[in-house]
């Protein structure tokens, strides 16, 4: 169990981008970036306006009590770095940045194109200072084009992606993912970009600047779908509990059981034992099969299942799985070799068996709270299970770490800090 | 390709040995393909990868070098041909790995060791080398075989559990969804990887579980679960923060346009275009306010619906926008192709393929000021490559590649 001051050095953690800071001036909309570096072993410093983050106001909150210290998104994206405030509207504050700037590794910052450049931060600036400075700048449609200076939320961006238009039932409005993914695609694709032009730096010695967009990052998630359009001509659909298998046909992948949902594809060919498999199972629970025994599955090739065929299919199939919870179907399906899977709540991934046999739930302490929180661990192992990347220290307070950047590392007086509180710029 | 590299692409020099197949892992290689590596992609002539034999082909017939979806993620690579089960494939791809800087897979945990090609034996013969394996559950645990592919790990994430209508069954967002949201965790991480090795000189393996990467895109809803006890659920298009918030109808078949108004500014930019005049049901004192649109909000679709139905999307995005209103068109996949900020960035490249002919593939999301990316080569016929890079990258000479064939380890 970690606190909030334990340096990721005295524990041992010695993870793959140990070497690197990163100054990380995003908001909620590019808060992943720095947090993937964060647990990939960089130092990151979160750097929030005085008052703390407007990610802070994203619900929900611990105990459902709308604090800045309890927001989850702040603490989903936030824990592994350090917090300072800094003002970067004053120039005090545009000072210390540049001091910062010195030292760092790389800059990722979100805010609406042109706004830094209106301070005298652009990159060019920047790099003034130290040329071998990475920036990346993540924004919803990129620095320039059209759509450089619309608004825009996840449903906006989810939409113009192109992602909505494919997801949701087919006789209602498209739809979106219930929790927000706009800004993820593009704050990992933040982080991506950031590694890349650090690659180059090694070699060239260089810094450079790179401009992500989140739309372009949301296009990128739709598979073969714009290539129908290209290549065939047509748009693809939303098929709501259905997925495609050839031109017209489909076949249904989301059932409901007693108490939720499975996962489960009809399908013949090389997955037939499967088919075969359920096909027992339901004549054992009284299910009249003959008929479905007599086709023969290990012929049928794949997106051989027509709506007509599907819809016939559909109705023992579906009395079936409502005729069992998902634990029973899941733990039968597992014995009988049947591709069946859960269609998982929090709570199923709460006591899942391979995470915890993996160890990726992580739990760090919140001294303020008093309470230990399970949060998700690494996304990367090395291959024998050890440590490459996850978590070290909670998510900071407002300002945490002022004192150990301010005056242990730029030597800042307490006169200088104290005009500098004064004048609200930390 | 290698020969004709702009000489300052941030992976120029880096050479990839890869296994990948699928989508995850093309996806993945794609990128550094872009950024100048050489990747030299294995593949089987008996056992070719799902995507050659996926839809859409070109004229609708079906053919191993005819996919657009392949084409479309394996653009800028190469590609060989070699019977992995042969007993002297094994030898051949050692020397590959003497070659390579990287070698990526995203088989079942246990293949790449069944060949006697996992990490240990690897680094024996190229002791700084990096391995990236990714797989849906990652190595070890009790479901490190657990098969399944893209909508399957939706679901098993808990994505699907949070896409749908509340009054209806939930579905999968679109796709092999995962898929797509693994590969930038996973050459970040590749990346530094690569910065290890060579910062150090020793190799490392790298092992990305998908459904654990994934989780990060849902990190505050588990967290509700482990402090709050609340189980979040599909919501529709409905947002706690705001109101009007949605996708509501435009001119048109299955035209759309999607807003979201979570402060009073929004609001009232969407007034002043519905109602300019100051009067009309906009204006009604029941959504003055974000907590009165929200306990009117069926009522408030519904007027806004009829509000919208008569107009085309493009202009209303344009309309609203320009009255400080978040608001973007829906786009399908035609849409994509005409979006003037999609063509501002150059998102869709056309190459040209010899069986396909040109066929468009996406770009990075990312433009870089110094070392841009770029795709140039269609993707590779198979086994197209399998002479040149046994050849001329690895030097194997003549009579050594003819044994190869002769003894159909090449195939």
């Amino acid at each position: 169990m970690l606190g909030a001051s334990t340096p990721a050095s005295s524990i041992g953690v010695d993870f793959l981008l140990a070497p690197y800071r990163v100054l990380d001036l995003t908001d909620e909309r590019g808060l992943l970036a720095g947090k993937i570096l964060a647990d990939l072993g960089a130092d990151v410093l979160q750097i929030e306006p005085p008052g703390g983050s407007p990610a802070r106001n994203i619900g929900p909150f611990h105990g459902d009590d709308p604090q800045p210290e309890k927001s989850l998104f702040w603490w989903a994206y936030a824990a592994n770095k350090r917090s300072i405030t800094l003002d970067l509207e004053q120039k005090g504050g545009q000072a210390l940045l540049e001091r910062l700037v010195a030292e760092a590794d790389f800059l990722i910052e979100s805010f609406s194109p042109g706004y830094l450049d209106g301070l005298g931060l652009d990159y060019q600036r920047l790099a003034q200072i130290n040329p071998k400075l990475v920036m990346v700048s993540i924004t919803p449609f990129g620095q320039d084009g059209p759509y450089s200076n619309y608004q825009a939320n996840d449903i906006v961006g989810m939409a113009l992606g192109g992602f909505m238009y494919l997801t949701g039932d087919d006789d209602r409005a498209p739809i979106r993912i219930s929790f927000p993914h706009f800004y993820l695609h593009g704050g990992a694709a933040g982080a991506t970009a950031a590694m890349l032009a650090h690659t180059h730096r090694v070699v060239s010695g260089q810094g450079q600047y790179v401009d992500v967009s989140c739309q372009q990052a949301v296009a990128k998630t739709l598979a073969h779908a714009p290539q129908i359009w290209d290549i065939e001509g047509a748009i693809l659909k939303r098929m709501g509990v259905y997925r495609q298998t050839s031109g017209e046909n489909r076949v249904r992948i989301n059932w409901p059981c007693k108490d939720g949902y499975v996962n489960y594809m009809v399908q013949g060919g090389t997955v037939s034992y499967s088919t075969r498999a359920l096909l027992g199972w339901m004549k054992e629970d009284g299910f009249e099969t003959n008929e479905l025994d007599a086709i023969n599955w290990e012929e049928m090739g794949y997106g051989a299942i027509t709506p007509e065929f599907m819809a016939q299919l559909g109705v023992p199939l579906g009395d079936f799985f409502k005729g069992h919870t998902r634990e029973e179907l899941v733990q039968g399906s597992l014995d009988r070799r049947i591709l069946l899977f859960p269609v998982a709540t929090p709570a199923d991934l709460q006591g899942h068996s391979q995470l915890e046999a993996r160890g990726y739930f992580k739990e760090l302490y919140h001294p303020e709270l008093g309470v230990a929180v399970q949060y998700p661990g690494a996304f990367v192992k090395s291959g024998d299970g050890g440590d490459i990347s996850g978590l070290y220290r909670r998510p900071p307070l407002i300002g945490e770490h002022n004192m150990e950047i301010y005056k242990e590392e730029l030597g800042l007086s307490a006169s200088e800090r104290d005009s500098l509180k004064r004048g609200g710029v930390i | 390709m290698a020969t004709q590299q702009e000489p300052n692409k941030p992976l120029n020099g880096v050479n990839v040995l890869d296994f990948c197949w699928v989508a995850v892992g093309p996806m993945t290689t794609k990128y550094l393909g872009e950024y100048g590596a050489t990747v030299v992609r294995v593949e089987s002539v008996k056992r070719p990868g799902t995507l050659r034999r996926a839809a859409p082909y070109k004229d609708g017939i079906s053919g191993i070098n005819r996919s657009a979806y392949f084409a479309s993620y394996n653009a800028n690579k190469m590609g060989i041909t070699v019977d992995m089960r042969h007993p002297k494939a094994r030898e051949l791809m050692l020397r590959m790995a003497k070659w390579a800087h990287l070698v990526t897979e995203n088989f079942t945990p246990g293949t790449m060791e069944n060949w006697e090609l996992g990490f240990e034996q690897l680094k024996e013969v190229n002791p700084g080398i990096v391995m990236f394996s990714t797989s849906m559950m990652g190595r070890g645990g009790p479901m490190e075989k657990q098969p399944g592919f893209g909508p399957v790990l939706s679901s098993l994430v808990g994505l699907t559990n949070l896409t749908g209508w509340p009054d209806r069954d939930p579905v999968n967002p679109y796709g092999a969804y995962t898929d797509f949201i693994v590969p930038r965790f996973a050459v970040a991480s590749i990346l530094a990887g690569l910065d290890r090795s060579h910062r150090t000189g020793e190799g490392i393996h790298i092992d990305m579980s998908q459904l654990e990467t994934t989780l990060h895109f849902s990190a505050p809803v588990l967290l509700d679960y482990a402090v709050n006890g609340r189980e979040q659920s599909r919501a529709g298009n409905r947002d706690p923060g705001a109101a009007p918030h949605g996708v509501y109808p435009c001119a048109g078949e299955d035209r759309w346009i999607a807003l979201g108004c979570s402060s009073d500014s929004h609001w009232e930019g969407l007034k002043r275009i519905i109602a300019p005049d100051g009067s009309g049901w906009p204006h009604s004192p029941d959504f003055d306010t974000l907590l009165g649109r929200k306990a009117n909000e069926n009522e408030l679709d519904r007027l806004l619906s009829d509000w919208t139905s008569s107009w085309e999307p493009g202009a209303l995005m344009e309309t609203l926008q320009s009255s400080g209103v978040p608001a973007g068109m829906v786009n399908d996949c035609r849409d994509l192709f005409d979006d003037a900020q999609l063509q501002h960035r150059g998102h869709f490249q056309w190459l040209d393929h010899p069986e396909i002919g040109p066929y468009a593939t996406d770009r990075s999301e990312m433009i870089f000021s110094l070392s841009p990316g770029s795709l140039e080569t269609p993707a590779p016929l198979l086994g197209e490559h399998t002479s040149h890079v046994l050849k001329d990258l690895i030097g194997l000479t003549e009579d050594e590649y003819k044994s190869l064939e002769e003894d159909g380890v090449l195939e």
